[in-house]
């Protein structure tokens, strides 16, 4: 018997149909990945189940019994538990307040402490959940986080728990503990389903697999009845070139020159710490580094955003040290930021007005202060053709789109004006496999044309397939240096990490072995 | 699905222009409808009480002129706080911009006496603006740099304008005589009436333009606030005012400097306010003294709420305002309801424009219960 049946949902949007006659069977004690792209129709799904829409048509059974489910307060009493990608946790509550927020037991609005307590180690041990209960929320990882909500979910009698893309958030060490406490949550007889984009994922935990895309299921399958490349194929429709392909690079000339650059953080700290590199015209040089070794500073620094306090920085021959963001743009730097949400877009602009954002003072779509609308919606249409951005039109606004398509109008807008040297910080982080390969090709496109192209991503596997040379930044500094094909996964893994320590050359060698003692 | 996504882009403008419109709307009907409930309950006649309301506002030429007059200086104020609202800034110094921008011409008009008309009141116009641009000018740089609170400046600086003008109308400025007030500005500084611009044969064949105290000043606030839509909509300060508004992190990103983006937006309000001081001064009182302005830098803020911050939706917001106040009067002559009464009803279209919220609510769930009846 099933516990959780879906019949023919429908879910009308205002001109959308995100999900058309969906159905789902989810049996007692397996975990279903829900795969399919952004704006599949996933996330839709699923809040139709947990009763924060109501579906246009369709039924929901549980235990094979038809049920209207209107509130999520209604799918918590039928055992429907759903941890969202935002955690809805009052940060400066404990875990164990939390937890039992809403339903706390006790008497007379007077909580019983102790045996919320015990409920919830209880619970907590039963699952292999560790936690510290009297911890603050603000005081936890995003991991730890995400184990309180899902803690939370068991407390009120969850059987069913859906995890709406729960990996996003976390580090690789983070998602393997969540997937071993999801595994040992479906051995104590609950059903998990978990929705996600990431194929190696679905490969790894789930015991079937339900594809979806444009709101339709398209497929189901099993992890051994399928690979990467064929899943690929059923989310996006088409094949999907994992792999990317690229001939030897030839330096033309050098487009950027760092020389002995120092920059300071937020707090005026040295994050980068004399940096030299050079990147050429038709060559993609990746800076390959742990989150926050300086890499952030670095762009800012070359792109305009943030003045380096020493050093310099040449474009073409021109000085750019100390450029402000619009002369940067003005020189030929285009800059695809890593948060695109803060950096890369006006989210209540429409297409349009983000699409020329920065090229806005430029004839053809300005002179002398006065824009020409025409030319920038000629502008959009055309890019929004170009780089095959999924939208009805230009009125839309950013906010409307999907990640992926967001990303495509940052990566249309930026590429679209021809720079010299392409700035790309984590340009695939959250995006699906389709959107990924597109933005591949788009830099890939940038490098035979003989741009310059400056990546930095923290997926090795990107870095690994994009890069004619990587460097490896560590504490502000570049430890090492590799061409294409000389390194693996492992190696940059080693280096990014400090490993490399003692093979510093120069003066920057005892200053670190200092630091590394000082450390220790 | 193709087919429904292209309907979108129509569907969605009709939605967009029908919830910029809507919502504003249906807060006045709702202001006015629980207006009538607390008249009701005080034992007033509502009905006759707003057809008095009306009388006084619309009832007549006179009566639109009164409205017009009154909507005057609130058109400017209202441009003033919703140009800072779009780079993201509450300027709530308004009135102290006015207060500025009123001196300023009081004093030039009459100094300066002698200029024929038409070099005059430009002069005048433009000096106003600077000098409400000025007095913006030092809150605009102290948020820029040191980022000190907008609100916070802006309202000292009002202080400061009001009692500066205080000092003078008493001091240096004062005209001769008892009452504490500037000389009165030449007729060669005045913006006149509209009705005296038309001859006497004109007015009897179209007796709609005896529009009483209506003066140039309406004029001159419609065609700021065209400019202002201009440059909002088609000009790259107006694509940057609006970018720093809404996303100042990716404005920079995008190279345009959110510093001098803010410096500019807070003078820019700065001058429209200062403007109306000019329009008021130049208009209707021709001097400057103490109370010359009744708050319309404060209204101007309501006004900025109502017209959801957009340069031509200003215009019916303020005229809103403008016949709410033209109104009073009569409304208490005649259905002998307190005046007092329009500041709650004043009060009651600011919170719902406000608490926008809840309204959308409302619409929203009856919206969701037809789509469940349907279902």
């Amino acid at each position: 018997m099933p516990v959780l049946e879906l019949r023919e949902i429908t879910k009308v949007f205002p001109g959308v149909v995100a999900n058309d006659r969906v159905s789902l069977v989810l049996e007692r004690g397996e975990i279903v990945a829900l795969l399919g792209e952004n704006g599949a129709g996933k996330s839709t799904l699923m809040n139709v189940v947990y009763g924060l829409l109501s579906s246009d048509g369709g039924q929901v059974l549980v235990d094979d019994k038809p049920v209207k489910i209107k509130s999520p307060r209604q799918a918590i009493d039928l055992g429907i538990g759903m941890v969202h990608q935002h955690f809805m946790l009052v940060e400066p509550l404990t875990v164990t307040e939390n937890i039992v927020l809403g339903r706390e037991p006790g008497r007379f609005g007077v909580i019983d402490f102790t045996t919320a307590h015990k409920k919830v180690q209880e619970i907590a041990t039963r699952y292999g959940l560790k936690v510290d209960p009297d911890a603050r929320i603000m005081d936890l990882s995003v991991g730890m986080q995400q184990r309180v909500e899902i803690l939370k979910a068991l407390y009120q009698g969850a059987r069913v728990l859906i995890l709406d893309e729960p990996t996003a958030v976390l580090t690789p060490q983070e998602a393997k503990e969540l997937f071993s406490v999801v595994r040992s949550l479906v051995d104590e007889g609950l059903s998990v389903v978990f929705i996600t984009h990431k194929l190696e994922e679905v490969m790894s935990v789930s015991d079937r697999i339900i594809v979806m895309r444009d709101g339709r299921v398209v497929g189901e399958t099993k992890p051994s009845e399928t690979d990467d490349v064929g899943l690929a194929r059923m989310m996006v429709g088409r094949d999907v070139v994992l792999s990317v392909e690229k001939g030897p690079s030839e330096c033309a000339a050098e487009v950027l020159e760092v020389t002995d650059l120092h920059v300071k953080d937020d707090r005026g700290l040295e994050a980068v710490r004399g940096v030299s590199f050079t990147v050429c015209g038709g060559e993609i040089v990746a800076l390959a580094g742990v989150s926050g070794n300086g890499q952030s500073e670095l762009i800012e620094a070359i792109v305009g955003l943030r003045r380096p306090v020493g050093g310099r920085l040449m474009l073409k021959g021109v000085d750019i040290t100390h450029a402000s963001a619009r002369v940067s743009i003005e020189a030929g730097v285009s800059h695809i930021p890593e948060d695109r949400h803060r950096r890369g877009l006006v989210l209540e602009f429409d297409l349009a007005e983000n699409l020329i954002l920065g090229d806005h003072r430029m004839p053809p779509y300005a002179t002398r202060g006065i824009m020409h609308p025409s030319a920038v919606t000629a502008t959009a249409e055309k890019r929004i053709a170009d780089y095959d951005i999924r939208t009805p039109s230009w009125h839309v606004l950013a906010s409307n789109l999907s990640g992926g398509n967001q990303q495509k109008v940052v990566v249309a807008r930026e590429i679209g004006r021809n720079p010299e040297l392409l700035v790309a910080a984590q340009p695939t982080r959250g995006l699906d496999v389709g959107a990924i390969e597109f933005v591949h090709r788009q830099i890939l496109k940038e490098r035979e044309s003989g741009k310059a192209v400056l990546l930095v991503s923290l997926e090795l596997e990107e870095v690994l397939s994009l890069a004619d040379r990587i460097l490896v930044i560590y504490e502000g500094r570049i430890v090492r240096e590799f061409t294409a094909g000389e390194a693996d996964e492992e190696t940059l893994g080693y280096f990014m990490t400090g490993g490399g320590g003692t093979k510093l050359e120069d003066e920057g060698r005892t200053e670190h072995a200092e630091m590394a003692e000082g450390d220790a | 699905m193709s087919e429904s996504r292209e309907t979108l882009p129509a569907h969605r403008a009709w939605m967009t222009v029908a919830q910029k419109v809507g919502t504003p709307i249906a807060s006045v009907i709702l202001a006015i409808g629980i207006g009538s409930v607390i008249m009701w309950a005080s034992g007033y006649d509502p009905v006759a009480a707003f057809a008095a309301l009306f009388k006084g506002s619309f009832g007549g030429p006179k009566q639109i002129g009164d409205t017009l007059l009154r909507s005057t200086p609130l058109i400017l104020t209202g441009l003033s706080v919703a140009y800072g609202f779009r780079a993201g800034l509450f300027n709530i110094g308004a009135e102290g911009q006015l207060f500025m921008g009123g001196l300023v011409v009081a004093w030039l008009g009459v100094a300066l006496t002698g200029l024929p008309w038409v070099v005059m009141v430009p002069l005048l116009v433009v000096a106003a603006m600077l000098a409400g641009a000025a007095w913006a000018f030092v809150p605009a740089i102290l948020k820029a740099r040191i980022g000190a609170h907008e609100v916070i400046t802006t309202m000292m600086f009002t202080y400061i304008g009001r009692y500066i003008v205080s000092w003078l109308v008493v001091g240096p400025l004062k005209a001769p005589g008892q009452i504490p007030q500037t000389d009165a500005l030449p007729i060669g500084s005045q913006l006149p009436r509209i009705q005296t611009l038309f001859s006497e044969a004109t007015l009897e064949a179209l007796p709609f333009l005896k529009l009483g105290r209506a003066h140039l000043g309406i004029v001159v606030a419609v065609i700021a606030a065209l400019v202002v839509w201009f440059i909002l909509k088609y000009t790259t300060l107006g694509y940057e005012n609006r970018a720093v508004g809404f996303n100042p992190w990716a404005s920079e990103t995008g190279g345009i400097s959110v510093q001098w983006t803010t410096v500019k937006a807070l003078c820019i309000s700065g001058a429209l306010a200062g403007l109306a001081g000019a329009v008021e001064v130049m208009g209707v009182h021709h001097r400057i003294f103490d109370q010359f302005s009744s708050g319309f830098g404060f209204t101007g803020i309501a006004v900025a709420l109502l017209a959801k911050n957009h340069p031509l939706g200003v215009i019916p917001a303020a005229i809103l305002f403008g016949a709410l106040s033209a109104g009073a009067g009569t409304m208490q002559l005649e259905a002998h309801v307190p005046q007092k009464i329009i500041l709650i009803i004043q009060a009651l279209v600011i919170f719902l424009v406000a608490a926008e919220e809840i309204v959308t609510w409302f619409i929203k769930r009856r919206q969701k219960e037809a789509l469940s009846h349907v279902g």
